[in-house]
């Protein structure tokens, strides 16, 4: 394995430009300028409808350095699909140099992915286009003003699932579906997971996932300040302990070998993520307990993917 | 020159798709439209044809591949018709907006529901506001010629829009004709793959389909006005290279008996043949009727159409697809009416409502048409509610 990389190894030349009408802490930001950076210049980029993209591209401003595209809103693995292919046909022709390695991402929110993106993206990833999809997953519909998606975690506030005498958040009773394994189901040669609270993390997976040819699929955790009712300043402080408290993990699936890439020797309680975040203010210690038991069995189910202990128990 | 071979509609646009080499072909099976898709699957897999074939999982797909593929710089094609086209709908409007250019066949199929694989122009009709050119052909020859008009015009850099290329489902798709094929070197001459549109390319980084606030929205619309005006007279230069290359002549409408005629039946698609027949048997009793088709149908050829009718006393339109609440009841009849209500002259017009979900088209339906004008030729009111032929009422 080569040497861990620091932040001060990642590239200095930006390609995501600032001026964006992002949040003020935004994470999907953050994980747009870090995929761009481990993507660099040869890469065109492929957007469903969301927030990252109506922030980043109102007419006659874009903040995107490098060519970016965006059709509809279920539909970017299929574009992206399309892309890559022109590139193939181009190449043999003569047209691209076959030297000229051009990377084909496609980006797009828990919605645009998890819902009504999946079936394209389902296309995308069994006919094995030369295509990394990325979820960039805030956990609901934010660019319309957080209403429940797919991706919605058990008892999250949302507009459309408010707290009032009847409802109490999501109450859908497990964990929301597995995007890496349905991508493992597919037979990808690559899926990881990841978060821009560990940027090299995310940068050394886009790397890889880059360098793979065919269809590769990232998840990337991504808070949201209006969505998840926090402060600008904790967005990131949030997603760490997420991975503290296992409610996410950062691991890789490659060729049929899992593997995390931020081990957690000592969890911290679920409850400590959960309370930063106002979306989760109404939960009961009974409701919280829930929602340790199910992150404790996925904490279970991953190691057993890994073969060993990588995230350990809660401490204390 | 190049030879002429039996074919259906569908294997003539599979052969002429082959000879324009796209890149990039992708599309979904749908009743009629497979045998196109088929065909070329077969080009690809013999070697015949280089290009990247993308087994796309529904319609919707499809065309996005395809405006991926156009957007990066690829010739590309797909073909559908009915509900699928129905699901690519968004993306219609889409495409055009962008500016994308790419051939697009229709073998014309009724929308559900009822479901119906048999034809009418419910789905074509459909979509007539997308900004995509659209045009409709008569003959499997036609069919095949059109996808080279469809390419020239399409990449033509005063162009650039998208162009739907329609055939009738079954009656042109699955019946076989003589058709003249062309070499692909010719073919490709008339249609030279000219890359005359903004591509996503790393070394010039665009930003494709941004946001248009009301700042700007009405301006992009404003040019897709002009760009499909413009490409009418993209449209006359094609089709008169055509006729100097390959010897076919085609207009954006076709005339039949039309210089002394008072009345006139106007159409569109294969059951045109079947109105030039009744003509020629309706002039042999001295019946001074005529016809016109319509073939290029956005852009809208309106001075041609009121031109050609403008020494009519009445004209009856037939529309295959039925616009429930509309004031005639059919979009070619609406067209043709504001088109003899613009160019200011005193012509009348009636509509019918033919053919629906693959009801044939008989004489005697069409005696009845002519009767009808006939009826009220010289009188001054004229039925203002669409006349339904061969339903059961």
């Amino acid at each position: 394995m080569s040497k861990p990389i620091t932040v001060w190894d990642l590239p200095k030349e930006e390609f995501l430009a600032s001026g964006h009408r992002m949040c003020q802490g935004c994470a999907a930001a953050i994980t747009f300028r870090h995929v761009l950076k481990a993507a660099g210049k040869d890469t065109i980029v492929s957007m469903p409808t969301s927030c990252g993209e109506i922030t980043s591209t109102v007419y006659p401003h874009s903040a995107w350095r490098i060519p970016w595209i965006h059709v509809a809103f279920e539909n970017a693995a299929a574009v992206a699909s399309g892309i890559s292919a022109a590139i193939e046909a181009l190449k043999r022709r003569g047209e691209i140099p076959k030297e000229k390695d051009i990377n084909v991402i496609a980006m797009g929110g828990d919605g645009g992915t998890f819902d009504i993106g999946f079936q394209a993206l389902s296309g995308t990833l069994e006919r094995g286009d030369n295509v990394l999809y990325i979820c960039y997953d805030n956990e609901a519909y934010m660019n319309t003003g957080i209403q429940r998606s797919g991706a919605t975690p058990l008892g999250a506030w949302t507009t459309t699932t408010p707290v009032g005498k009847v409802w109490r958040g999501e109450w859908r009773p497990k964990k929301r579906k597995d995007l890496i394994a349905i991508a493992v189901a597919h037979n990808v040669p690559y899926a990881a997971t990841a978060t821009p609270a560990f940027p090299t993390d995310l940068y050394a997976k886009v790397k890889k996932a880059l360098s793979i040819k065919g269809p590769k699929l990232m998840h990337v955790l991504s808070s949201c300040v209006p969505g998840w009712r926090i402060e600008p300043e904790k967005g990131i402080e949030v997603l760490k302990l997420a991975v503290l408290t296992g409610m996410w993990v950062n691991y890789e699936y490659e060729n049929g070998t899992y593997r995390v890439t931020t081990p957690v020797p000592k969890r911290k309680p679920v409850k400590e993520y959960l309370r930063l975040q106002g979306r989760f203010r109404h939960l009961t210690d009974e409701d919280i307990k829930k929602i340790q038991e199910l992150v404790d069995a996925e904490v279970e189910k991953i190691n057993k993917l890994v073969g060993k202990q990588v995230i350990g128990p809660v401490e204390g | 020159m190049g030879k002429v071979l039996p074919l259906g509609g569908n294997y003539a646009v599979a052969y002429a798709v082959k000879a324009c080499k796209p890149e990039v072909i992708t599309a979904y099976p749908i009743s009629p439209q497979t045998t196109i898709v088929e065909r070329l699957s077969e080009f690809v897999a013999n070697g015949e044809l280089d290009a990247e074939f993308l087994h796309v999982e529904s319609e919707h797909s499809a065309l996005s591949v395809a405006i991926g593929a156009a957007a990066a710089g690829a010739r590309s094609y797909s073909a559908t018709c009915s509900q699928g086209l129905a699901l690519m709908n968004e993306l219609l409007y889409i495409m055009a907006y962008v500016r994308l250019p790419m051939a697009l066949t229709i073998v014309a199929r009724a929308l559900s529901a009822p479901i119906n694989i048999w034809n009418d122009h419910s789905d074509f009709m459909s979509v007539n506001d997308s900004g995509w050119i659209m045009m409709m052909s008569s003959s499997n020859q036609e069919a095949y010629d059109e996808i080279l008009l469809a390419y020239r015009i399409a990449e033509d850099p005063r162009v650039l829009l998208p162009v739907i290329t329609a055939m009738d489902g079954y009656i042109q798709s699955h019946v076989v004709e003589p058709v003249e094929i062309v070499d692909d070197e010719e073919a490709l001459s008339f249609a030279p793959k000219r890359r005359s549109w903004v591509t996503l390319n790393p070394d010039k980084p665009v930003t494709m389909g941004p946001v248009g606030d009301p700042n700007w929205y009405f301006e992009f619309k404003r040019q897709l006005w002009e760009a499909m005006k413009g490409s009418r007279a993209v449209f006359d230069e094609a089709v008169a290279e055509f006729a100097k290359k390959f010897g076919r002549s085609y207009s954006a409408i076709e005339t039949y008996r039309l210089d002394d005629a008072e009345v006139a039946i106007v159409g569109m698609g294969s059951f045109m043949g079947t109105i030039k027949a009744y003509v020629d048997r309706a002039r042999k009793d001295g019946i001074k009727v005529g016809a016109l088709r319509v073939k290029l149908f956005r852009p809208f050829p309106a001075e041609d159409v009121a031109k050609a009718l403008s020494n009519v006393k009445l004209v009856g339109v037939m529309d295959r697809a039925l616009v429930p609440g509309s004031p005639t009841g059919g979009f070619l009849h609406s067209d043709v009416a504001c088109s003899i209500k613009q160019a200011g002259l005193d012509v009348r017009t009636l509509g019918y409502i033919a053919g629906l979900g693959g009801r044939l088209l008989t004489m005697d339906n069409v005696r009845q048409m002519v009767d009808v004008l006939l009826k009220y030729k010289d009188s001054k009111e004229v039925p203002k509610e669409p006349i339904f032929i061969g339903v059961r009422e």
